[in-house]
């Protein structure tokens, strides 16, 4: 009787914390400002990496365009027909053919190294400690920890059921986020039912296509907690443009609470209703 | 037929046949090449038309345009806007700048470039224009059969399955691409035949005109490519009809396949469109600067070698669709491979200027428009490449931004500099130079509006081809529509004005140009008679195109 109490007061309270968890309102670290020109707050380690690799980009994009805007312009002023009436004849010169073959050979090097080692190390993981699939659909995402036996749908707000003054954004809102722990190697897997999805959160520097037949595999780890946007990223049909991802990156003790919750909750499989049979037996 | 209207002046230079058979019947070349031209324009009412659409819409959030063009089209506002991004995409693809660059400016003048007087195979010329207009009729039915076909170009399945589109407007886009994939390759076999076999004595290749060496270089990509397509396509249509499961798991068949075959051929593609339009500007810039193109060699081969490398790199399109690591490196390297051969090109012609005489005529500015863009696009193609950098971009306005500024602010820059090019040779009538300048520059202000906030967008998280997005994404939305405006504006400038000029332009000289202009088709009159080089030219003594004086 004392272990049917106790099992019942452990669940209420981890209800009750749970669903504070992600009623309350969280921050958003990564939503995009007005006139954004870069890229999303990063809140992972392959997310920062790439926001520096792409700083690192621009830097080289920008030179390259600025150096051949500034040699269009040279001969615009030097060698129009009046500054120049009488045109060279000159039409090869080995030296600078070489050198503007090399050139770019270097810096396409110089380029690839980071790009090679970001490619393999946001590849996948050895060891994750919470396995999550995702699987897409005509238009709302469905996610399970199958470790857990946690499943549940997550659907898109209307704009009539949009909240505007507690924080919420038109066209981003699921009645049920994803809750994922932060500091916590997860692995993602990807599928779907129908057609072609794709599901990304910028800020944690994941896309991965949700095929039918497939499945697709890709990891992270969020260091910030919050509330983080992502919007379908494959032409799906006619809501493409309406199935929004929404992530909650809680503390790992939050995201154990709520999982402990929805695993008591969750009567309708076998393996829970066994283990509370169980209880009450005792 | 307006058409007639611009070429009836041919009539007393030669015996050109009169009336609808002259067109109907043409196994001229330049006939050909006209109604190409006419056709492309016509095509580029519609997918620009459609493209103005899609602006509109995206100038605010929420969805206001197309709940109006949706209804009016018997269709649903969101459906109808996936029906409208992938028409204008076929269009602009299929329809308005292949025509355009290989039909169009091809027919015209890879003939007079190399002495010949046709085309070797003119009536398969003939017919590789007439399966066109059934093309666009059968994809403009596409858009109105059922829901609309609203897959995106791309087509993948299983959207474009029976899965998701059940009705039969599919069924009439990969009929309308059949017609016109077999229309490019048999233009792609008469061009192959007539470069080879048909230049004039002592023309040997390495001494053909650049424009002739991308056409040479884009009929064996599309001779390549096109059946490719040709046998997707015909398995999506037996998956969708005859109950094959090529693409379809539930059958043992696989959606990523058809993405291999697409971009197989699609990648290719790309290069189809951009290729004529390297040619066309290497002329340009050396007849306006008053020098040969420099590096006339490393130029053909820079173009053979994309073209080449064109067939290894089509997967960096699938860097999400969860490929093995492995296989995104190799395509990495590949991709920015290419960046190499298309450095030389725009170093080239920075060279052919340097120490040139340079005249500031329309087609040169459009030409100079050109290889800034091309260059802006080209980076962001190597920002592209990189498999892990794409995650973030993949499917994001991003790479809005990067095709539109190597396709919208390359290949029809081009097409634009080609036909203010060629505009005397082929009319006979001159092209009002203010006229031709001031829709130059409202057309690079108004596209650089248009496209440079979409690389923002996309950096920022906004997902393509959506028709309402989070509110956050308003206000570059807003600027990027205001480009919309002067582009259309610049553009509405250009053809009314054009229109005027073909009917009471002043006439014009056979080479308006001067001594710059050194290729074949300058020796001949402007307009072309109907007939050129019936007597072959002789290059074994060095070109008589070229000026004594130089």
């Amino acid at each position: 009787m004392t272990r049917i109490s106790a099992f019942c007061a452990g669940w209420v309270l981890t209800i009750v914390s749970a669903s504070s968890a992600w009623a309350q309102e969280l921050p958003t670290p990564s939503f995009p400002v007005p006139w954004q020109l870069n890229m999303q707050t990063p809140a992972s380690p392959v997310a920062e990496q790439l926001v520096e690799f792409h700083n690192f980009l621009l830097v080289i994009c920008t030179v390259i365009s600025l150096v051949v805007l500034a040699l269009l312009l040279w001969c615009a002023i030097r060698y129009n027909e009046k500054a120049n009436p009488v045109p060279s004849k000159n039409a090869h010169n080995t030296l600078l053919e070489i050198a503007w073959t090399a050139i770019p050979v270097i810096i396409l090097v110089v380029i690839a190294v980071p790009s090679y080692r970001l490619l393999f190390y946001m590849d996948r993981i050895e060891d994750p400690e919470l396995t999550v699939k995702v699987v897409g659909s005509q238009w709302y995402w469905t996610y399970e920890f199958p470790d857990h036996d946690i499943s549940f749908d997550s659907l898109p707000l209307q704009d009539n059921e949009i909240n505007v003054e507690a924080g919420q954004h038109r066209l981003l809102e699921v009645d049920t986020p994803l809750i994922l722990p932060t500091d916590t190697d997860i692995r993602i897997l990807f599928t779907a039912t129908d057609v072609l999805h794709a599901w990304t959160i910028p800020a944690f520097g994941v896309k991965l296509d949700s095929v039918p037949g497939r499945t697709n595999e890709t990891w992270t780890r969020i260091t910030i907690p919050g509330k983080y946007y992502g919007q379908c990223s494959e032409l799906c049909g006619i809501n493409h443009s309406f199935m929004p991802i929404v992530v909650h990156a809680v503390s790992p003790e939050e995201f154990e609470a709520w999982r402990a919750s929805e695993m008591a909750a969750n009567h309708n499989t076998p393996d829970d209703a066994n283990r509370f049979a169980a209880l009450i037996q005792e | 037929m307006s058409t007639t209207a611009t070429h009836a002046h041919d009539d007393h230079h030669d015996h050109a046949p009169k009336g609808i058979w002259r067109w109907l019947n043409s196994t001229n070349h330049k006939d050909i090449g006209t109604m190409y031209l006419w056709f492309s324009v016509l095509s580029a009412l519609v997918g620009g038309g459609l493209s103005f659409l899609i602006r509109l819409e995206l100038g605010e959030p929420g969805i206001q345009v197309f709940n109006v063009v949706g209804e009016m089209m018997g269709s649903e506002a969101k459906q109808f806007y996936n029906v409208t991004v992938t028409a204008h995409a076929l269009l602009m693809v299929f329809f308005v700048v292949m025509p355009a660059l290989i039909g169009g400016f091809g027919n015209w003048m890879v003939p007079m470039m190399i002495g010949a007087p046709d085309m070797a195979f003119p009536r398969m010329n003939n017919i590789s224009f007439w399966l066109m207009p059934p093309a666009l009729i059968l994809l403009v039915l596409s858009a109105f059969m059922g829901k609309g076909a609203g897959t995106g170009w791309t087509l993948y399945p299983p959207l474009s399955g029976l899965a998701g589109q059940p009705d039969m407007s599919v069924d009439f886009a990969i009929l309308s691409l059949h017609l016109a994939g077999a229309s490019s390759i048999l233009g792609a076999t008469n061009f192959i035949t007539t470069i080879l076999n048909m230049r004039a004595p002592g023309m040997t290749m390495h001494k053909a005109p650049l424009f002739v060496w991308a056409t040479l270089i884009t009929a064996v990509l599309l001779l390549l490519a096109m059946p490719v397509l040709a046998g997707a396509l015909t398995m999506l249509l037996f998956d969708r009809n005859f109950g094959t499961a090529f693409f379809d798991p539930a059958g043992g068949g696989d959606p990523i396949l058809w993405q291999h075959l697409f971009w197989f051929f699609g990648h290719p593609e790309v290069y189809i469109m951009i290729l004529p339009a390297f040619g066309i500007v290497s002329h340009i810039v050396s007849t306006f600067s008053r020098k040969p193109v420099f590096g006339y060699l490393g130029m053909a081969y820079a173009m053979a070698s994309i073209g080449i490398v064109g067939f290894i790199v089509w997967a960096h399109h699938m860097y999400t669709v969860g490929m093995g690591v492995n296989y995104r490196a190799y395509f990495v390297a590949v991709t920015m491979a290419i960046a190499v051969p298309t450095g030389i090109k725009i170093f080239s012609w920075i060279a052919t200027m340097w120490g040139g005489s340079i005249s500031f005529k329309t087609p040169m500015v459009w030409s100079i428009g050109f290889i800034f863009l091309f260059t802006v696009g080209g980076v962001t193609g190597v920002v592209l490449a990189n498999a892990g950098m794409d995650i973030v971009m993949h499917d994001t306005y991003y790479v809005v931004a990067h095709f539109h500024y190597v396709l919208s602010l390359g290949a029809i820059f081009a097409i634009f500099a080609a036909f203010y090019y060629w505009f005397d040779k082929m009319t006979g009538k001159v092209y009002p130079e203010w006229a031709g300048q001031l829709h130059f520059w409202t057309t690079f202000v108004g596209v650089n509006v248009l496209f440079f906030p979409q690389h923002f967008l996309g950096l920022a998280g906004m997902p393509r081809r959506y028709i309402d997005y989070p509110d956050i994404f308003a206000e570059w939305n807003m600027v990027s529509t205001w480009g919309a405006y002067i582009t259309m504006a610049s553009t509405v400038f250009f053809l009314i004005v054009t229109l005027f000029v073909m009917i009471g332009g002043r006439k014009s000289v056979a080479n308006p140009w001067g001594d710059g202009a050194t290729t074949l088709e300058w020796t001949v009159d402007s307009p072309a008679p109907f007939h050129t080089f019936e007597d072959t030219p002789d290059f074994t003594g060095g070109n008589p195109a070229a000026h004594p004086a130089e």
